[in-house]
């Protein structure tokens, strides 16, 4: 399988503290990936480099079958080229209704006047509420999404991301403050997502990991520690001594 | 959406009809055309308050709905005026100047009536010949252009170089500010061609109308800015109120969140901030013929600032609320200003309003970014029951075993 996103060797620091230290990650174009590891690892400071906030002192970032750079990109093109992410703690536009942040996430024109003569089109409001259903906000559509309970406001990234159509998901911590309920049908939407698109979950909670059934990324002090199934890490010894076993 | 959309269309119907109530109320009080009880300075006082709603509408959409405070809307607005100015200054001098040399025994030549006109307008200065920035104020059509390229082409180069670097936030407004104070510090320099602190005057005379008393004159500049700011306020409601007006707010709240999104953020901020200075010319371009004189001190920062304590106080991120706090403040603060409110006497001190106006104004501004940030318009919400729910310390889910919003952000 040929890989959509290769990192290979890349490392940055800040003030001197290397969060990210000679990593290198690839994935598939439909693969489910796990990423653990201890607090402070770099897991999320992975993600805003493939996301291009943050830029790296060395190392490759290479995408998709043009072998695109994404160093030097920004973010909003980076993500126009599909990849989409979900914060660790959620942000939706809190001002605004469940329908407009699906609205604006939905995979379409970015540029300003191409939005600026933007008609609601009945296909788009038809996308919107079958998004909806799939994060089970079909009867809040219309409420401002600042009134949304923590988890609904995970669903309703969720939802969002899944509206941009990216070829590439990276998830940070979706099922916190989910209940054991609205984990599973978290996990659901997500393997599912991974049947067509690469899929990375940063997650802490092994339960989850283990439902999605899928290759585990261990990550320590920026670096890869481990890889493999979630049976064959959690065995690793390092692995048990640097996080399972804390 | 749909909620909010009707909630929008009816304060958007509600407000163009006071307008047209207002506008023909103040038309039938009018000296010009109805029984006169409105003297026709009222008048012009009025119509240039009409403008200055339309600047704040174009403040309110900078930045209340996208979160830029520009200090420097005022700037274009004062441009606008100038610009508009320069055609009404030479066109009128060109007539007077026509009528006196038409007695003279031999027809003058066109050279001649141009020098004339160039001593009449520059004379205060020290010269005599016209800048090169006067080359198309003999045309009214391009000068109508120039109120909004100028404003515009200023804004794109300033913005394009601000947003580009990713500036934001405090260091946007001081950048803005600075830009400001570097304009009005030009225009004030006698050399610049727009002869410095002199202004631009007798601006309230339009060429061609002389006969025209300007009890009319000055109903039909209300009228125009009647219908500028209707115009402006439908282009604003179009502006927010559909996918581009939820990006401006998202940018507003969470513009890294936009960007990962996809929207190239700077050139929104870019397009917007542009935008709305050629909309601010246009304000100014309507306001300084019936104020009849614009000078530097129009431009200098501390109106840009007045601008945005307008908006603030009328409640930013709605166009009412903008439309609402520069009417009342800045009618308030004529009367006030103006000597017309009578003064306290305390005994020990009298508090002179001329000089305690300010001081009222900047902790009326305090107050309400304090206690009441959403301004006068605020209340409308009260009205509409529409208060904002609690947001905290809610369960996060919607189950009894979810966990609570403290300990996920843990
Ligand atoms: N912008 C920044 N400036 C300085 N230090 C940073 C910055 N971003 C991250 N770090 C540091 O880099 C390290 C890695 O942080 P990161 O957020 O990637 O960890 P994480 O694996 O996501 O942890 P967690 O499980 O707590 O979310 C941390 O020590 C953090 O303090
Ligand atoms: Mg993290």
């Amino acid at each position: 399988m040929t890989s959509l996103l290769e990192v290979s060797g890349v490392s940055v620091s800040f003030d001197g503290f290397r969060a990210i230290n000679n990593l290198s990650f690839h994935i598939g174009s439909a693969e489910m990936r796990a990423i653990i590891g201890p607090n402070g690892a770099g897991k999320t400071t992975f993600m805003d480099i493939v996301t291009g906030k943050t830029k790296p002192d060395e190392g490759r970032v290479i995408w998709g079958e043009r072998s695109l750079s994404l160093l030097g990109l920004s973010e909003a093109r980076i993500a126009r080229e599909g990849v989409g992410r979900k914060f660790q703690k959620p942000t939706v536009f809190e001002d605004q209704s469940v329908q407009e942040n699906l609205l604006m996430a939905l995979r379409n024109r970015r540029g300003p006047f191409s939005v600026l003569f933007y008609k609601t089109r009945p296909d788009h409001l038809a996308r919107v509420v079958e998004l909806a259903e799939e994060i089970g906000l079909s009867d809040q559509l219309q409420r401002t999404s600042g009134e949304l309970s923590h988890g609904q406001k995970q669903w309703l990234e969720i939802g969002m991301l899944l509206a941009q159509e990216p070829r590439l998901l990276l998830v940070d911590e979706p099922a916190a403050g989910m209940t054991p309920a609205e984990r599973e049908h978290t996990t659901n939407i997500l393997v599912e997502a991974a049947k067509t698109r690469a899929v990375v979950v940063v997650e802490h909670d092994m339960e989850f990991v283990r439902r999605l059934g899928c290759k585990v990324t261990v990550l320590h002090e920026g670096a890869v520690l481990a890889e493999g199934s979630l049976d064959h890490v959690t065995a690793n010894k390092e692995v048990i001594d640097v996080y399972l076993g804390r | 959406m749909q909620r909010a959309y009707q909630g929008r269309n009816r304060s958007t119907v509600i407000f163009l009809v006071l307008l047209a109530v207002f506008t023909l109320t103040v038309t039938v009080l009018s000296e010009g055309v109805g029984n006169g009880m409105i003297s026709t300075s009222f008048v012009k006082t009025l119509g240039k308050t009409l403008c200055l709603a339309l600047v704040a509408i174009s403040m309110d959409l900078v930045w209340g709905y996208a979160g830029i405070l520009s200090l420097g809307h005022f700037a274009f607005f004062g441009l606008g005026g100038y610009m508009v100015g320069m055609w009404l200054m030479y066109e009128r001098t060109r007539e007077i100047v026509a009528t006196s040399l038409a007695d003279a025994p031999i027809p003058p030549t066109a050279q001649e009536v141009s020098d004339a006109v160039a001593n009449q307008i520059f004379g205060v200065v020290g010269s005599a010949e016209f800048p090169l920035i006067w080359a198309f104020a003999d045309s009214l059509a391009a000068q109508l252009l120039l109120v909004v390229l100028v404003p515009g082409v200023l804004a794109g180069v300033f913005g394009w170089l601000a947003f580009r670097s990713r500036v934001a936030g405090v260091y946007l407004s001081i950048l803005t500010q600075a830009m400001t104070l570097a304009l009005s510090l030009y225009l004030f320099q006698n050399d610049n061609g727009l002869r410095g602190n002199n202004g631009l005057s007798g601006l309230q005379n339009i060429p061609g109308l002389a006969d025209v008393p300007q009890a009319l004159v000055s109903v039909w500049f209300f009228w125009g800015a009647a219908f500028a700011l209707g115009a402006g306020y439908l282009l604003a409601v179009w502006v927010v109120s559909g996918k581009f007006g939820s990006v401006l707010r998202g940018i507003r709240d969470d513009e890294a969140r936009v960007r990962f999104l996809g929207y190239p953020v700077e050139t929104y901020k870019l397009v917007l901030f542009t935008g709305t200075a050629c909309l601010a010319g246009i304000a100014g371009a309507l306001y300084y013929p019936q104020a009849g004189i614009i000078n530097p001190a129009e431009l200098a920062p501390i109106a840009s600032i007045y601008l945005a304590v307008w908006v603030a106080i009328g409640g930013r991120g709605r166009l009412y609320g903008a439309v609402i706090g520069a009417g009342l403040v800045s009618l308030v603060s004529s009367w006030f200003t103006g000597g017309q409110a009578p003064d306290v006497p305390l005994g020990f001190y009298t508090i002179k309003w001329v000089d305690w106006w300010l001081v009222v104004l900047g902790l009326s501004f305090v107050m309400v970014t304090l206690f009441a940030p959403k301004g006068i318009g605020g209340l409308f919400d009260l009205l509409e029951r529409r208060i904002a729910p609690d947001r905290h310390g809610a369960d996060l889910g919607p189950d009894q075993g979810a966990l609570r919003e403290k300990e996920a952000s843990e």
